[in-house]
């Protein structure tokens, strides 16, 4: 039910975000369903399979879409309940995400096309820095907790929220925010909007998709963009997720989560109007930044205790 | 005679059969009778080492078998763990190695060494005194360095790297003879029995452990002393590589747990922090060098560092928890460290293999001239596939739960008080996350750029898929990564018996069967439920693009080229380029030589003919490190020079004044 | 950072009232994108004229994304494609094959007199002829260079919005 919400909310939100970007460029802005429109033509329209390309290729975009499903179902957006409790480990989560991009460098590898090879040597430079502040940011969270566990660290969370103004969890939740615009490829990492292939990071490989395909890859990232904002919300302002079963309480868990992902969207695509784009090799300064700030969360959740 | 005895005894038989069996048939069928005596070996091996770790235990001593000392040997669970992967190795490199003969490799000396590598390996751990360990571990340097060799007539870099080793791997003989003489001097017995009831002062403990942990260090490729692996597991046949980086490296670590953690009953806290601090460099050190490297070997022999250092780390953590008093999580770091020793012998002997495959089909291991492999070689490259997913610690593959468990030990070890774990432990954390990124784009670039995309030389575009025994010796080893993947509960009871042997009695840290469930800390993780929810999100996936409404054929087309002309395998990325950012991110570790040479038309400077590229990464570490060693060495040698000039008169005097000095230094003494 | 946020304060809303919804026939093809195009630009030979209209009719003033088009970077993501000059010689075979790597269906818009007749540059020994004799054309946008209105027009018969 959790991955519903989330397929049916993804493009939406990342239709809030290009109308926020819109209205403050002065523009009237396409509508929050566009996206949607987009999905529904691009599933209607044809496949192609490029010449020379493989099964990787075919089967990327599928990956890319299911390691987001699982992540969707398991995480506690809605309710602290966890369908696959086992699964709901905040690395597994982290290295299932970090799966669907390696299917997709893979892919874009596969093409043979020096685009699609440059977009893949670029996303991998960039998750070799991204994974690392990121299982750093979550030692941060989980020493507190004592687990790693997403539930056990959100409903931790809600029990003691004097927590989340220690100086441990304001700098791991600053350095997880750069590492999700970086792995959601967002500004000021990538350009979402770009048509300068050297410019490209995600699109790069994405050049040669069209059709279902390019609409899988699409959901995809819109769905990663909300479950990171999602783990965001849960993970440092977790009020509203529903701890029972109670219809009432999953309706309020769903409207605290809307809300909460409408929110951080916003503040997203406002923030990026005034980001411009950073060169390619000023993004790795950026993230050893974030990666020093989720050391020094960790050395502060102990020494600050 | 129990289980572990018949199995260990027919191992050991078998290969000393198929040894004789290689000197004496013709060469036709020699690889044939080698590969399977070995594999029936490594086999029987497994049998042994399962039944070990089960529980039974096997002791013999033969003193009139060796001069001074005599053999004696004893299986119990450590050794038997040790037992176990190698005879797994070894089982699936003697399939692998009745078709991989090619020129060299099929003859009498070699086919007859391999099984003897096989069986010093499959002793070293069972061995029971300080001699029969350092016979074995010898004798295991000697095959090793005489199979390395094999291919010296081919290609003369093999020299060059056969010298590194032997040089290397003795200097590391060196350093455990020394510690394992002033144990047993001190403990009045060479026997591991008598050593285990030795009471040692701390520093001549400390000197013991710090001797022989840059012995074992040397063996497991663990930085400053990795300076052979890259050179020799890449010039050794691909089968011997395999063998030699996912078995005999073990045994490095084999012998820092016996020594540190057996027979010197653990020791104080700065011992494991060496041990983790070094472990921790070379992770890093050896992830990044992977990352550089355009060579396929290469590339798989760095990686045996990086993963040797986690294993480093886990020990490092659980002998420093255990220094501490922290039973649960010292057994918790431990079986993590031996289960990624498990999982790194699966992964690394199908990578290897499978890159032996397509040296065997192409020719080359430059990854810069491969590329498109998927067409001529569709199991070989499925192959390569698994072993990278594993490799690259992503779920669900192999190395992914080991690093968990890994990281599940350290992020509870934060919370130990002690101010060594406070420093350490999220320095221990950066370390193996950065690792963890780092092999993620390792190997997507070994597989991505060897594999697919398009052939970058006729030797790739020619490329053939292997003989079937090749392929059947990878099947092996990538069904053992898989169902390591998937069901790691199934060699928890055995790590934490082994646990039990290293550092005296812990608590079983991980259980359940399904699920992975730590012991008193919080944590679980299913690896299987994991994989099914991922098979299923795919299944909905497909089920969702198949909907009607959504076209389901595919018109083919050509690649978007701009519109311009077709592409050439030239334009592709190649392992260099795709290398290169992430090379300039870690420009001040790695230190990499560029050449750009710019060629000009004569008419004018602005119009440029060609352009040339040259970048080499070289080791640094090699080059701080071993360089300035190796000038003093030779100016030395120079120095030597000038005094042996041939005159026999000069050397009669060199006699003499040398008799003349030690007679006044007795003079004085006395 | 404060002086942008001023500055967007101070402009408000740049884009234009929409104007009515543009009569005439839509082609067929059109009709199955279902309110989305995605707009691929090819410059076959223009002066760029052509290119400064299609900027404006894409920015704030006019803004054609309102309508549901967006400019993409690569043909396989494209519904459309929008032409402009006349087709030059060098230009003809990559346009063909820029049509053919568009999944169906698939459009053609020609902008300018001279992607629809070759405009002053008629009869140049450099130029093959009008976009129609090397691609199937869906609609076409007068001027040289056509005013952004034109080409919003053109744009909104695509989507239908």
């Amino acid at each position: 039910m959790q991955a519903l919400l989330v397929v049916a909310v993804a493009p939406l939100l990342v239709g809030l975000m290009r109308q926020i970007r819109a209205r403050l460029e002065g523009r009237a802005g396409a509508g929050v369903a566009q996206p949607w429109r987009d999905l529904r033509k691009l599933l209607r329209k044809e496949r192609i399979a490029p010449r020379g390309t493989s099964e990787v290729f075919r089967a990327a975009p599928l990956v890319l879409v299911a390691t987001t499903l699982v992540v969707a179902v398991v995480a506690p957006f809605v309710t602290t309940a966890s369908a696959i409790d086992p699964v709901a480990d905040l690395f597994a989560v982290v290295a299932l995400l970090a799966l669907g991009t390696v299917a997709l460098a893979l892919a874009g590898l596969d093409t043979g096309t020096a685009f699609g090879g440059m977009g893949a040597s670029r996303e991998m430079t960039i998750i070799a820095l991204v994974e690392p502040t990121m299982l750093v940011a979550i030692v941060a969270l989980s020493v507190r907790a004592g687990s790693t566990n997403l539930a056990t660290i959100v409903s931790s969370t809600l029990h003691d929220p004097a927590r989340l103004v220690s100086p441990a969890s304001l700098l791991a939740a600053a350095a997880l925010v750069v590492v999700i615009v970086a792995e959601t490829g967002r500004l000021p990492v990538d350009n979402p909007s770009t048509h300068l292939e050297l410019s490209m990071v995600h699109e790069a490989m994405v050049l040669e998709y069209a059709g279902p395909d390019l609409a899988l890859i699409e959901l995809a990232s819109a769905m990663r963009l909300t479950v990171f904002l999602g783990l965001l919300a849960n993970l440092f302002l977790p009020w509203g997720i529903a701890t029972t079963a109670t219809p009432l309480a999953l309706l309020l868990g769903v409207l605290a989560l809307l809300v909460k992902i409408a929110l951080l969207g916003a503040v997203l695509a406002a923030g990026e109007v005034f980001l411009a784009k950073l060169r390619l090799f000023r993004v790795p300064e950026l993230l050893a930044g974030s990666f020093v700030l989720a050391l020094l969360a960790v050395a502060a959740s102990f020494f600050l205790a | 005679m129990n289980l572990a005895a018949t199995g260990l005894v027919v191992a050991a038989a078998l290969g000393g059969l198929s040894a004789v069996v290689a000197l004496v048939v013709p060469t036709r069928p020699r690889p044939v009778l080698v590969g399977l005596g070995t594999a029936a070996s490594g086999a029987a091996a497994v049998t042994a080492g399962v039944a070990a770790t089960g529980g039974q235990s096997f002791a013999v001593s033969l003193p009139e078998l060796l001069p001074l000392f005599g053999v004696s040997l004893e299986l119990d669970a450590l050794g038997g763990l040790f037992v176990a992967v190698t005879g797994g190795v070894a089982v699936v490199a003697g399939i692998f190695g009745m078709s991989y003969s090619r020129h060299g490799i099929g003859g009498r000396s070699v086919q007859s060494v391999f099984p003897l590598f096989v069986v010093v390996m499959l002793l070293v751990p069972v061995a029971a005194s300080v001699g029969t360990f350092l016979v074995c571990w010898e004798l295991m340097a000697l095959t090793s360095l005489l199979l390395v060799a094999a291919e010296h007539r081919q290609r003369p870099e093999v020299a060059s790297a056969v010298r590194w080793y032997a040089v290397m791997t003795h200097l590391g003989l060196v350093s455990v003879l020394f510690g394992l003489l002033v144990f047993a001097a001190r403990a009045g017995g060479d026997s591991f029995d008598a050593l285990r009831r030795a009471d040692l002062s701390p520093g001549v403990a400390g000197v013991v452990f710090v001797l022989t942990l840059l012995g074992f260090a040397s063996k497991a490729g663990i930085l400053p002393l990795h300076a052979w692996l890259p050179r020799a597991h890449p010039e050794a046949p691909s089968h011997v590589s395999a063998l030699m980086s996912a078995a005999m490296v073990n045994l490095g670590v084999y012998g820092i747990a016996r020594v540190g953690g057996d027979l010197l009953g653990g020791g104080p806290a700065w011992w494991w922090l060496l041990v983790l601090g070094l472990g921790a460099v070379s992770a890093v050190y050896g992830i990044l060098q992977a990352a550089m490297s355009a060579d396929l070997k290469r590339l798989l022999g760095y990686s045996t560092t990086e993963n040797m250092g986690l294993v480093l780390v886990g020990l490092g953590a659980a002998g420093l928890f255990a220094s501490s008093g922290q039973r649960v999580l010292a057994g918790l770091a431990l079986a993590a460290a031996l289960l990624h020793v498990i999982n790194h012998a699966s992964f690394k002997s199908l990578l290897f293999l499978a890159a032996g495959s397509v040296l065997h089909g192409t020719g080359t291991r430059d990854l810069d001239a491969l590329g498109g492999l998927r067409r001529g070689m569709p199991v070989t490259t499925a192959a390569f596939g698994v072993g990278a997913l594993a490799a690259s610690a992503l779920p669900p593959g192999t190395a992914f739960v080991s690093e968990w468990l890994l990281l599940q030990a350290l992020v509870h070890g934060v919370a130990v008080p002690g101010l060594a774990t406070a420093i350490v432990m999220p320095v221990a954390v950066a370390v193996v996350a950065l690792t963890a990124g780092l092999a993620v784009a390792t190997f997507v670039k070994a597989f991505g750029v060897g594999f697919l995309a398009k052939p970058r030389s006729a030797g790739a575009q020619q490329a053939t898929e292997s003989p079937a025994t090749m392929l059947v010796g990878m099947a092996f080893a990538g069904a053992a990564c898989v169902v390591l993947a998937l069901e790691p509960a199934m060699v928890l009871p055995a790590l934490a018996r082994v646990g039990g042997v290293v550092f005296g009695s812990l608590e079983s840290a991980v259980g359940g069967e399904v699920t992975l469930r730590l012991e008193g800390v919080a944590g679980v993780l299913s690896p299987l439920l994991l994989a099914l929810a991922l098979l299923a999100a795919v299944v909905v996936t497909v089920a969702a693009v198949r909907a009607p409404g959504v076209r389901a054929a595919r018109r083919e087309a050509r690649l978007w080229d701009c519109g311009g002309g077709p592409m050439s395998a030239r334009m592709e990325y190649t392992a260099t380029s795709f290398a290169e950012p992430l090379q300039r991110v870690f420009d001040d570790v790695v230190q990499p030589e560029l050449d750009v040479d710019v060629d000009h038309h004569e008419e004018s400077a602005y119009l440029v003919r060609a352009v040339e590229y040259r970048r080499r990464v070289a080791d640094r570490v090699e080059r701080r490190l071993y360089e300035p060693v190796l000038a003093v060495a030779w100016r030395w040698g120079e120095a030597g020079r000038g005094l042996a000039n041939g005159s026999v008169h000069r050397y009669l005097g060199y006699g003499f004044y040398t008799l003349c000095g030690l007679l006044i230094v007795l003079v004085v003494l006395r | 950072m404060l002086g942008l946020w001023r500055k967007i304060r101070r402009t408000g809303r740049v884009a234009e009232a929409a104007p009515p919804r543009p009569d005439g026939e839509r082609p067929e093809a059109a009709r199955r994108l279902g309110g989305s195009v995605q707009v691929r630009h090819v410059d076959a030979g223009s002066c760029n004229g052509c290119e400064v209209e299609i900027g404006s009719a894409f920015g704030p003033v006019y803004d054609a994304e309102r309508y549901g088009a967006r400019l993409v970077a690569s043909p396989r993501h494209a519904d459309a494609l929008l032409v402009t000059g006349p087709v030059t010689r060098n230009m003809a075979e990559p346009l063909r094959r820029t049509f053919e790597a568009v999944p169906q269906p698939r459009l053609v818009v020609a902008v300018g007199d001279c992607a629809r007749n070759c405009g002053v540059f008629a009869g140049a020994y450099g130029v093959v002829g009008p976009v129609s004799e090397v691609v199937r054309v869906d609609v076409e946008v007068a001027g040289c260079p056509p005013r952004p209105e034109a080409i919003v027009e053109a744009l909104r018969k695509l989507t239908g919005r």
